[in-house]
């Protein structure tokens, strides 16, 4: 009988299973795919926003300002990648100024620290490539961009070093009230629970109206994407939003963590819950969008393309907490952005409301800290050096557009929750992430997953079920 | 901190030419740094025939190609290192590597050879829409994985971009037991060599379909279809031209780019054109003793091409070792063109520098029929050539003479000029 499942690894869930671990628990978290982040939380815009956007008083201000101002603390107790590079929207026309004013307002009622309008010259100083017709600008220092496999995972690997089991490839089919709590059913196996936490993304409507009379629509809202090359770096150094106005709506242009630009995202409500597909009309939306607030944006440079799924509910509003119907169901849900800036306070808050329920004692041992992946590049010669003494793999070059070594591929495989497929060697140590997009190192992760793992090649999947690489040997159906 | 006359990056075709040439030079103090397991570069991969017509007259596989200079490396005994990435290359010809037996190490070379070779451009460089499963290979990387690890990445193959590996690889796949169903080209031409698409396509009946692009990859997981269409001048689709293709595999070919981020890091110019670093009649870079050839400099068609040009380059490395390529560049008179040429590797040329002959080679911007190729030095013709077909996918080449050059001791202007016949 476990204390807690909790459906999902995503952000959400794997940042509640995190804070859960702080407790005297048995909680496991179930996940349909084979490896966490590989949802929603994957494709985005890998955005710490401010928290001046979201209403004040919703849910979403709340928890947005408040994770991120966890943020950069928690960057160092977990390892990941993080930069407060602060956050520009750009205002295109003295028409759209009342509507800055608001913003700026509604940030400052939400507790957003060192907001400030600034004019055109100031605007210029922070990025030279802005539009010509932009006048003014709310800059919000506090404004950050994160790597969201980063954070993901360093939120699952320190949950399940603090005793949290995941169990992957569990897509959950049922859930039934039972006696002392809930049977949480999958295709292969079931669960006995004493509570659940619902933290199934664009899912997360699925489960929640199994128990809850005010039922919740989840609609996959799609946003794609465009990855510029690193030779783009620097082309904005802070993350540039539009004011929606009187040009239309745009797109953010902004730095990422890993040193390239993103460019999106697009905002199209479909169908499909797994519909991550791109489209021609959404890529040159971006192109088009993208041009609105600055000048010259190095679109051309792209080296890859990619589609999120928001999990947008019809409210627009986070839906956290307990179904007051089935006592020990808790929701988190609609967590669509500032799902990622928010994960922190959720995860925080979700966990002290399960802990209560169920009376839980914090765990004495609990270890906050979890140590990342070493990243060799970032080491001086000397450092390097005498990584490469003690175990020569880490002088091995795999990817050669991002620098991988070896060394680093086999951490990532072999520590908890480790990478099984090339997309999760990807997530971790970006091999495969760069320009030339696994052209060249695909076939060594392939064969270093194969060896680690003690699979066939044959075996070795993109991102986990039917995604293999290769279906056979050479002249094997003639 | 060790020191080298001159390191070469990179142990394919062009560094092994290059060092084999350098060495015979009278250079004796040479070090190849190259990435991969072995020697050779991608030619290990490219297990057809057809490479070598020009250099020894018979036609080689890829590897049989490439033993032959790695055959003159080892008899010279030229220094190499295998497993080893070079991470940076300075301005001051500071060479940073690494490998698993010497950790990081610190090289300084009189003199540098760019030899990297190029590398695929992917599919998320041509926005191409749809799911992100598996089954969508570079043609290089499905070629390494049937010809080296013997494994069919596919059975049913669509395969965009008519590029000479995407050619070499419709037939290998169809050699393995694939069915290739279509290639589809952009462009109304194609960008491999006319020899591979009657040898690679005609020759199985796979059809090729110009002027048509992937419009929409399906499947979540792994490939189920890929949906091709046409496109207009604009290079856009047109709606209405839709074919759909059941596969579990895309192919691509769709082009070659330099690999020049070490060129960069060394301060090299590169030519916004080729994306390779712009040089001389000596093959030198814009840095001083730093020379590029092969790939790196400009996607070659033809292995042999590479081969001479990198020994060139092996040459020169070396006279400027002995301090004898004068770093006087105010002789540099620049190669211009019209009416074809999209570029021309050298860029510029120093009659006083120039060897007794010197091939320009350059690429076309589009398929051209019956056209003279001139080449006037200030305002006398000296090479006055016909050419029947001249197409983007195969390079052009003139040979100008030292004793041309004589006759113009104040030479302005050296025009390649391409007209119709």
């Amino acid at each position: 009988m476990y204390d807690v499942v909790i459906i999902g690894a995503g952000v959400t869930g794997s940042a509640i299973a995190r804070y859960l671990s702080r407790y005297q628990v048995k909680a496991c978290v179930l996940e349909m795919s084979e490896d966490v982040c590989t949802g929603t939380s994957k494709a985005n815009s890998a955005i710490v926003h401010a928290g001046y956007d979201a209403e004040n008083g919703s849910l979403m201000a709340k928890y947005n300002v408040e994770g991120s101002v966890m943020m950069p603390d928690l960057a160092k107790e977990l390892d990941f990648d993080y930069d407060m590079c602060g956050s520009l929207v750009v205002c295109l026309s003295e028409d759209d100024r009342p509507a800055l004013v608001k913003l700026y307002e509604n940030g400052v009622k939400n507790g957003v620290k060192d907001l400030e309008i600034i004019e055109r010259d100031r605007l210029l100083e922070l990025e030279p490539n802005i539009a010509d017709n932009a006048v003014a600008a709310l800059w919000a220092p506090t404004g950050g961009i994160v790597c969201p496999f980063g954070l993901t995972i360093a939120f699952a690997e320190n949950a399940c070093e603090n005793g949290v089991e995941f169990f992957f490839n569990e897509k959950v089919t049922e859930i039934q009230k039972t006696e002392g709590g809930f049977l949480v059913k999958t295709e292969n196996n079931e669960y006995e629970t004493k509570t659940v936490v619902n933290a199934a993304g664009v899912y997360s409507d699925v489960f929640h109206n199994e128990f809850a009379s005010k039922k919740i629509h989840i609609t996959p809202r799609k946003g794609e994407y465009l990855l510029l090359d690193h030779a783009t770096y620097g082309y904005v150094t802070h993350t540039v939003f539009q004011l929606p106005g009187k040009y239309g709506k745009g797109v953010l242009v902004t730095p990422t963590v890993h040193k390239n630009t993103l460019v999106g995202p697009t905002a199209t409500d479909i169908e499909d819950k797994e519909g991550v597909n791109t489209t021609q009309e959404g890529l040159q939306e971006v192109i088009d969008k993208s041009a609105l607030a600055l000048k010259n944006v190095p679109v051309r440079q792209v080296i890859t393309s990619f589609a999120g799924l928001r999990a947008h509910e019809d409210s627009h509003e986070f839906v956290i907490g307990e179904i007051p119907e089935a006592p020990g169901f808790f929701d988190a849900a609609g967590i669509e952005s500032p799902g990622l800036s928010s994960s922190p306070a959720i995860g925080l808050h979700v966990s002290d409301m399960v802990a209560e329920k169920l009376g839980l004692e914090k765990k004495a041992d609990f270890k906050a800290e979890r140590k990342g992946i070493i990243k060799a590049g970032d080491l001086s010669l000397e450092e390097r050096n005498e990584l490469i003494k003690k175990d020569p793999a880490y002088g091995q070059i795999i990817c050669r557009c991002e620098s991988v070594s070896e060394g680093e591929i086999i951490d990532a495989i072999r520590r908890p929750l480790g990478a099984k497929s090339l997309d999760g060697v990807k997530r971790r140590v970006r091999a495969g992430m760069g320009r030339c997009q696994a052209g060249f190192c695909s076939p060594r992760v392939m064969e270093i997953l194969s060896r680690e793992l003690d699979i066939p090649l044959s075996e070795i999947t993109k991102s986990g079920g039917a995604s293999k690489i290769i279906v056979g040997t050479v002249k094997d159906s003639l | 901190m060790e020191k080298y006359n001159i390191v070469i990056i990179g142990g394919g075709p062009a560094g092994l030419a290059a060092a084999a040439s350098a060495y015979d030079a009278g250079e004796r103090s040479i070090l190849i740094l190259e990435r991969d397991v072995k020697l050779g570069g991608i030619l290990n991969q490219c297990i057809h025939n057809g490479f070598g017509l020009h250099t020894f007259k018979e036609e080689l596989t890829g590897p049989e190609y490439a033993q032959r200079y790695i055959d003159q490396v080892l008899e010279r005994k030229i220094e190499y290192r295998l497993n080893t990435m070079v991470m940076d290359i300075s301005p001051e010809k500071v060479v940073t590597a690494m490998n698993k037996s010497d950790g990081m190490f610190q090289i300084d070379a009189k003199s540098v050879i760019l030899a990297m070779g190029c590398r695929e451009r992917p599919r998320g460089a041509l926005n191409t829409p749809g799911f992100r499963p598996a089954g969508i290979y570079s043609a290089g990387t499905a070629q390494r994985l049937v010809n080296i690890e013997g494994y069919m990445p596919g059975r049913k193959v669509v395969i965009l971009g008519s590029g000479d590996i995407g050619l070499i690889m419709a037939r290998r796949m169809t050699l393995e037991g694939a069915e290739v169903k279509v290639v589809a080209e952009i462009q109304p031409y194609s960008g491999g060599l006319k020899r591979n698409i009657v040898q690679c396509l005609d020759d199985y009946g796979i059809p090729l379909k110009l002027s048509h692009t992937v419009v929409d990859i399906q499947g979540k997981e792994r490939v189920e279809g890929v949906t091709i269409a046409e496109v207009g001048p604009d290079m856009k689709p047109i709606p209405g031209t839709e074919i759909h293709y059941e596969c579990d595999t895309l192919l691509l070919s769709v082009g070659l780019l330099p690999e020049n981020e070490l060129s960069k890091q060394a301060g090299v110019e590169l030519s916004r054109v080729t994306s390779g670093p712009v040089v001389n009649e000596s093959l030198e870079t814009s840095v001083p003793g730093v020379f590029a050839c092969g790939n790196v400099l400009h996607v070659h068609d033809l292995v042999d091409y590479v081969s001479e040009e990198a020994a060139a380059a092996g040459r020169n490395a070396a006279a400027f070792v002995r301090g004898e390529l004068s770093g006087d560049t105010s002789g540099e008179i620049p190669i211009t063109f019209e009416g074809g040429p999209r570029y021309t590797v050298p860029c510029t040329l120093d009659p006083k520098k120039m060897t007794d002959t010197l091939t320009v080679r350059f690429r076309v911007g589009a398929v051209m029929q019956d056209r003279w190729v001139n080449v006037f030095l200030d305002d006398e013709r000296i090479v006055h050539r016909r050419r029947q077909i001249m197409a983007p996918g195969e390079m052009e080449e003139v040979v100008l003479k030292k004793s041309q050059f004589e006759n113009h001791p104040d030479l302005k202007s050296i025009l390649i000029k391409v007209e119709e016949a």
